[in-house]
């Protein structure tokens, strides 16, 4: 039994914290006080748990969605305008941990980056002076060059497709290596997927450079 | 005596309805609407003869402002002492104001730096104004508008901003709303607002575009809709941009044909009022007449409707470009867009309309006037912050927040089209060694460096311990609340030293002008704000009450007798506070009502924990027995 589970679990084991409202105990990562009701704040949790979906990176993107609104619609501010100031600002931090939640794990490219961090591995720190994939770097490289070279929208945007045709099989491999439990490739495919996004938003810009 | 009290949590009496009743106002650069939810259905306000537009128009003839069409009936005697189009100064610099070919149509007030905080200020006879001021004399007339159909007080609305309005535009904003003596419930994007009215009234699903060409702003904003959500997907525009321009450009246009130069400001005001007649006869007929009397001219000038469409149709290219980014934004086409909702007065011009249809490859949709539908959905949205709703609006910020980095780069922090509220930290580090300060610029905007951005602000933080370069760690947090405002707080975190300072906006307000300025409102007495506080105190009050009753219900059998009447004592006591009106006594009954049930809380917790580990005791034998098992 993993420690999220356990915590996430209502019976024993379940941990509790004071309620700020009535001051009675309340589960850890309830989001109302079972007994005055007050909205209760968000307290840590992974992402994954806090949308209610399980730590995987292949997930279901309507799932996903309803789950979003479904918290939103009893955790958003609005819900709480006519409510003393305390619990306006309780409910914004809720919502704001919905909403980082969501962005995360609504993008393939964080959610990938996210698990691998949830795994003990920091893709962020991989900026380019530290990376050491002369593949990776060879091939940003050649991809840059064309880019600059690039004199139309139109070669531009030839560029863009085959790009993205290239993220979409990064995903694709993404979604392998974590079902093979292989972080190590997985880390790899995703330091390649930043590069090109970072390419295509460039060739988006030049792009719109050339067209105004 | 009697005091009448109710029961927490019952229907309030009727005058307390009637305060927490909430209007929409679409404050607009043109036109202003107010519009409120009476029963089920919104109403906009409308005056003696059925028309629902005030426009946004003010003249300081007399002691008191005129707002409306008797503002505007004395431009053409006052040109010096009648504005129009604030809102597109609010939250502006001085930079920022666009001339008609070198007059402006307002009058400048010189800068004075740090007093004006920055924002620009017009010279109005001889007064010195601010556009907050103004649009707080725009909002006043509105507020009052609503006060007279409804026969009581009005003090709560939901005010509309442009989508794509800047923080400092926004907290304009809501300074004006301040000084006219509203609470903002919330700003809401005018577009946003705008699907609302529409989506409630066809019960709407799926993607919309939102186009929105107002008096001075455009806007283009993506939503999805689905069993009541609405979500901003994406949005964009300009916040310079609307039908002004296409007076702007008629009215140059006059000028070169005509040869007519040197204006005066009452002068530019008198041709783009003009101008804009013209344009407004366009929109029906194939041809209009200018007529003007300018710089001792006197202006007649024939224009077809081909030829003013040829002046605004780079104007219209912008708005398209605009509609390409959002649905880039969005990784939507114009295919997966079910319908083009049309907003503001300037989508009446039939070559918007062609253009909208074109690029979406569909007839756009303006079932609801274009005018009013803003304000209808800043009704709703204030009813249902009022009174409840299953709807929600779930929007973004329009542009990128960033901070100046090393050699005048803007790092962004929050990325345009994120759902807010948001909190976003970044860690920055010190580059000298012994460093002891940092300054955080804090920008707005999509370009990479600092000078294409639009500057927020500028915080300080100070007495970081002397550390070698590098060494310190510094946190800075964005936070972006729900009306899309934001604050920036930093702290260094290996010693925990803290400076948590809102931005303060480049072109906004200071504090002390504030203050300033609601001392000389007569509209907002002090009483008004002593009544907020002690209504605030009082809810707050209620809340714990309710906690407490809750509490008794559930866990009671664990006081005694004498702690059970002690606590129901210090309740008591707090209740008849509420019923007075000394909010410090009533802050004082709370204290002493936390004091009363310290160890009735302490006792509640005690029992769950004990219950807890009770439970994670036989936890752990189970898993003591598993592995046993396995050996």
């Amino acid at each position: 039994m993993s420690v999220v589970e356990k915590i996430g679990g209502a019976g024993a084991g379940a941990t509790f914290v004071p309620c700020w409202s009535c001051k009675g105990p309340v589960a850890s990562r309830a989001l109302f006080c079972h007994t005055c009701g007050a909205v209760q704040a968000p307290g840590s949790t992974d992402h994954f748990t806090r949308l209610g979906m399980s730590q995987s990176f292949d997930l279901d993107d309507e799932k996903l969605e309803k789950q979003y609104l479904g918290f939103q619609r009893v955790l958003h501010p609005d819900r709480f305008a006519g409510k003393p100031a305390k619990e306006r600002v309780i409910a914004e931090s809720q919502a704001v941990a919905l909403n980082e939640a969501y962005e995360t794990l609504n993008d393939p490219l964080k959610r990938a980056t996210y698990l691998l961090r949830l795994k003990g591995i920091n893709s962020e720190v991989a900026e380019e002076k530290t990376v050491n994939d002369p593949a990776l770097l060879m091939e940003a490289l050649e991809k840059r060059e064309a880019l600059s070279e690039a004199e139309s929208a139109d070669a531009i945007e030839e560029l863009m497709i085959s790009a993205g045709a290239t993220a979409i099989q990064l995903l694709s491999e993404i979604s392998l290596a974590f079902a093979a439990d292989d972080l190590a490739a997985a880390n790899r495919s995703v330091l390649r997927l930043k590069y090109l996004r970072k390419f295509l938003e460039e060739a988006r810009l030049r792009r719109a450079a050339l067209e105004s | 005596m009697l005091l009448q009290i109710h029961e927490p949590g019952q229907t309030p009496a009727p005058h307390e309805l009637e305060r927490s009743q909430a209007i929409g106002i679409d404050l607009g650069t043109t036109n202003s609407v107010v519009a409120m939810v009476s029963g089920e259905h919104p109403e906009v306000l409308r005056d003696a003869s059925g028309d629902g537009l005030v426009p946004s128009v003010v003249a300081y003839v007399y002691d008191e402002p005129i707002v409306g069409k008797q503002a505007q009936a004395e431009l053409a005697h006052h040109p010096d002492l009648v504005i129009s189009s604030v809102k597109r100064l609010m939250g502006r610099g001085i930079h920022d104001v666009k001339t008609l070919a070198g007059a402006l149509p307002y009058e400048l007030a010189p800068a004075d730096g740090e007093k004006s905080g920055g924002m620009v200020r017009l010279k109005v006879g001889d007064q010195i104004l601010s556009p907050v001021e103004i649009s707080a004399d725009i909002l006043k007339a509105l507020k009052l508008r609503a006060e007279i159909s409804l026969g009581h007080k009005v003090e709560k609305a939901v005010i509309t901003v442009p989508a794509y309005f800047d923080d400092a535009a926004r907290t304009a904003t809501k300074d004006a709303a301040r000084l006219a003596g509203l609470e903002v419930l919330r700003l809401v994007n005018e577009p946003t607002a705008a699907a609302l009215a529409y989506g409630l009234d066809s019960a709407a699903e799926g993607i919309y575009a939102v186009y929105d060409l107002g008096g001075g702003t455009f806007d283009i904003s993506l939503l999805k809709l689905q069993k009541g959500v609405f979500q901003v997907l994406a949005t964009g525009g300009d916040s310079q941009l609307g039908g002004d321009d296409f007076d702007h450009a008629l009215a140059e246009w006059v000028m070169r044909r005509t040869g007519i130069m040197g204006l005066t400001s009452g002068e530019a005001k008198v041709l783009l009022q003009a101008a804009r007649t013209a344009k407004e006869r366009l929109t029906t007929a194939s041809g209009a007449e200018l007529k003007a009397t300018v710089a001792g001219h006197d202006v007649r000038q024939s224009i077809d409707r081909g030829t003013f469409e040829i002046l605004i149709e780079p104007l219209l290219g912008r708005t398209l470009r605009a509609c390409r980014q959002v649905l880039e934004d969005a990784k939507l086409s114009p295919a997966d867009v079910k319908g083009v909702v049309l907003v503001g007065g300037s989508t009446r011009v039939p070559l918007v309309r062609a253009f909208v249809a074109d690029f979406f490859k569909q007839q756009p949709l303006a079932d609801i006037d274009p005018d009013e539908v803003v304000a209808v959905g800043a009704a709703l949205q204030a009813k249902a912050l009022t009174q409840g709703s299953d709807t929600l609006l779930l929007d973004v910020i329009p542009l990128s927040l960033g901070i100046e980095t090393m050699g005048g780069i803007v790092e962004r922090v929050i990325e345009r089209n994120t759902p807010i509220p948001v909190t976003k930290a970044q860690d920055f580090t010190t580059y000298q060694d012994s460093q002891t300060g940092m300054l955080i610029h804090v920008v707005q905007g999509e370009r990479e460096t600092v000078d294409a951005c639009r500057s927020l602000g500028r915080l300080e933080l100070t007495g970081i311990p002397p550390m070698v370069a590098g060494a310190a760690r510094i946190r800075v947090t964005y936070a972006v609340d729900a009306d899309g405002l934001l604050t920036v707080s930093a702290e260094e975190k290996t010693t925990g030293v803290k400076a948590e300072i809102a931005v303060k906006p480049s072109y906004g307000l200071t504090d002390d002008q504030m203050a300033d300025m609601l001392r000389d409102s007569l509209t907002y007495a002090r009483e008004d704000m002593e009544k907020r506080l002690l209504l605030e105190s009082r809810v707050e009050a209620e809340r714990v009450l309710l906690a407490l009753d809750a509490a008794l219900k559930a866990d009671g059998s664990l006081l005694t007798t004498p702690e059970r009447a002690e606590i129901d004592r210090v309740a008591q006591a707090l209740k008849g506070l509420i019923a007075g009106d000394d909010r410090v006594k009533i802050h004082a009954g709370m204290e002493d009502l936390d004091r009363a049930t310290h160890d009735f809380a302490q006792k509640r917790m005690d029992r769950a924990i004990q219950a807890a580990l009770k439970g994670q005791r036989l936890d752990e034998v189970e898993a003591g027995m598993a592995t046993d098992g396995a050996q």
